[in-house]
């Protein structure tokens, strides 16, 4: 029986992986921290809103008003007062970030059909995005209570005056780690394969060893699958972990096919993989070739795949540039199965692209690793 | 001489780097079986020229055999002949001993039962078997070189390419490292060995010498050194690397 050439080139690099335990701990529990990290401190809904109360008049309409904010999990009431001069000193203090004021007569208002009851909303926006959160998290509380009560028709023949409905469709909760999830796989399956990749190939370049292999009867494809194959391992190893540590720690729901995001996981591994190759057959250093796999994956995944800040909010003339990102046309797949639960029908211009990024990088990283060395 | 005896033949072979010419217009011929001395200073194109008769890069001009293959055109099969121990060490330091016999055991096809024989007497005979298991990150600096030798020579190549295999070494494993290339050429392998120690000149059977991409002189170290009425092959060296200065 004849060993395999290539057979026996992937033994040694699954040793040259399993030996190294400090980097395959770090790569093993990267998904699990990034998930975590990430989960927690970029998240953008809001929770634990001080509110503070002004009240001139209390009666069972601004109480029951009141308790639907104190229902409600997101608000805490931090002061109630009877008159609007105590909310100033508040807001300066940071001791408050949403006010909502009482007109003295608002119960009889709420009863007349013809004055609306008026309510004065006052948003700590010094963050702009938190204040708009915060806003609209206060309108749906009071507008739910508005519906309610023409619901309740009463008093009879009263139309609704505020109608605004916040519906967050696919995250009504406004759970922005739902939302990150997708992103931090992309980051990690870029990180995994085209870093690692990178990585090892120059490593052979750098410690002469590649020329050995390429004098060997070993063809560079099989010098490529051979490195590539144990990396494309560890990206599934992670995937699996990002998604569980997702599930338990965040509750993020999985709506959709875990076999098809594993799949479409897999063909955007073998993107970045071959980039990784490309960059390696450019750079003759292991530092070169991270930095350069930093650059040119990390950066871009992060930054222009839609996955911290949305695409349609970027200048216009930078917006043409995310197309070349694989990653931004990942983050929409991996978003689609997830949190939407919609399966190829809806998803196959994306997964298409990656097929054709996949089929074109492969092949130029295939020539790139000509034998001759020059 | 018959050409299928011949395991090297190079005719004008030349490499260009841009304007500068690495090697210039190199013809020789090693016989199946020789122990070929490959000399020069650093720089003067000994690495570029066997990367050139390797495959691993393409003659600018001129033409090369290797093992009765073309350089240019049949480098797979090439390959399957020849053996090459490169400058920097080629072995991966953080497998062990058998790990790597078994890397390159299997990445040139060897069955399983061919690669236990030989991997036991690569073993007894370097005395490593107690050290099979060990890292070979740890072996000592000739140890690693004799042990890179013996796995460049597992599968029995025609012709082994070895680039200053010695550098570096004390000279005990020299010798040691020598009488390991003795044998490999008593079996029948041509040995194409770079080198700058001129005492291990007088070992090879034939030698060249390059200066600045040239082979300024190549013949038995016996011939050359009467042709140049000088005692030692380092004498030879000087006065051909010093004609070279002043010409340049």
């Amino acid at each position: 029986m004849k060993r395999g050439a290539l057979r026996a080139f992937m033994v040694k690099e699954f040793r040259h992986i399993l030996r190294d335990r400090q980097t395959l701990t770090i790569l093993l529990l990267m998904p699990l921290v990034q998930v975590v990290l990430f989960g927690f401190a970029l998240r953008s809904d809001v929770r634990d809103i001080r509110l503070a109360i002004v009240d001139p008049s209390p009666d069972n309409a601004t109480i029951a008003l009141r308790n639907r904010f104190v229902a409600s999990t997101r608000f805490r009431i931090v002061s109630i007062s009877q008159t609007a001069s105590a909310i100033e000193p508040l807001f300066r203090r940071g001791e408050a970030d949403v006010a909502l004021v009482f007109e003295p007569s608002f119960a009889s208002h709420l009863a007349s059909r013809t004055e609306p009851a008026h309510l004065l909303l006052t948003v700590d926006a010094s963050d702009p995005n938190t204040g708009t959160v915060m806003q609209s998290y206060s309108r749906a509380v009071i507008s739910s209570y508005d519906a309610e009560l023409a619901a309740a028709a009463l008093p009879p023949g009263r139309t609704v005056r505020i109608a605004t409905e916040t519906r967050m469709r696919f995250n009504p909760t406004l759970e922005s780690v739902n939302l990150f999830v997708p992103g931090l796989i992309a980051l990690v399956l870029t990180l995994v394969s085209a870093l690692m990749t990178a990585i090892s190939l120059s490593r052979e370049k750098e410690r002469g060893t590649m020329e050995v292999l390429l004098v060997s009867p070993l063809r560079p494809w099989q010098i490529i699958v051979g490195k590539v194959l144990p990396y494309l391992g560890l990206a599934f190893a992670n995937v699996l972990t990002a998604l569980l540590a997702a599930w338990l720690v965040f509750h993020v729901p999985f709506r959709g096919s875990v076999l098809l995001l594993l799949g479409e996981s897999v063909l955007f591994a073998i993107v970045s993989l071959a980039i990784g190759v490309l960059i390696a057959a450019r750079t003759s250093t292991q530092r070169a070739a991270m930095l350069a796999a930093m650059l040119v994956t990390m950066l871009p995944s992060t930054l222009l795949s839609g996955m911290l800040f949305p695409i349609a909010s970027m200048p216009a003339w930078l917006a043409p540039f995310t197309s070349i990102v694989p990653a931004r046309w990942f983050i929409v797949i991996a978003r689609g199965i997830m949190l939407k639960g919609v399966g190829l029908p809806y998803l196959w211009r994306e997964t298409l692209v990656l097929i054709v990024m996949a089929a074109l990088l492969m092949a130029a990283a295939v020539r790139s690793f000509k034998p001759r060395l020059a | 001489m018959n050409p299928n005896a011949l395991a090297i033949s190079a005719h004008g072979l030349t490499c260009r780097f841009g304007s500068f010419v690495a090697v210039d217009h190199i013809t020789f011929d090693v016989g199946a079986g020789e122990v070929f001395g490959f000399l020069g200073a650093n720089g003067a194109g000994k690495t570029t020229a066997i990367k050139m008769l390797i495959g691993l890069l393409a003659p600018s001009d001129g033409e090369a055999r290797v093992a009765g293959f073309d350089v240019g055109t049949e480098r797979a099969q090439i390959r399957r002949n020849i053996g090459y121990m490169s400058q920097r060490f080629s072995l991966y330091n953080d497998l062990t001993v058998r790990e790597n016999i078994q890397l390159y055991g299997g990445i040139y096809g060897l069955s399983d039962a061919q690669l236990r024989d030989r991997t036991a007497a690569l073993l007894e005979s370097l005395g490593l078997s107690e050290s099979a298991g060990d890292l070979v990150g740890r072996l000592p600096l000739g140890w690693k070189q004799k042990l890179a030798f013996s796995v460049a020579l597992l599968h029995e190549p025609k012709i082994v390419f070895l680039d200053e295999p010695t550098g570096g070494v004390d000279p005990i494993t020299r010798r040691q490292f020598w009488e390991m290339i003795y044998a490999a050429a008593a079996r029948g392998t041509t040995v194409f060995v770079t080198t700058h120690y001129m005492d291990e000149a007088e070992y090879c059977d034939r030698i060249s010498i390059m200066v600045d991409g040239r082979i300024a002189a190549l013949g038995t170290p016996a011939a050359l050194k009467a042709q140049y009425e000088v005692d030692t092959v380092d004498d030879l060296f000087v006065r051909l690397a010093r004609g070279a200065t002043v010409t340049a």
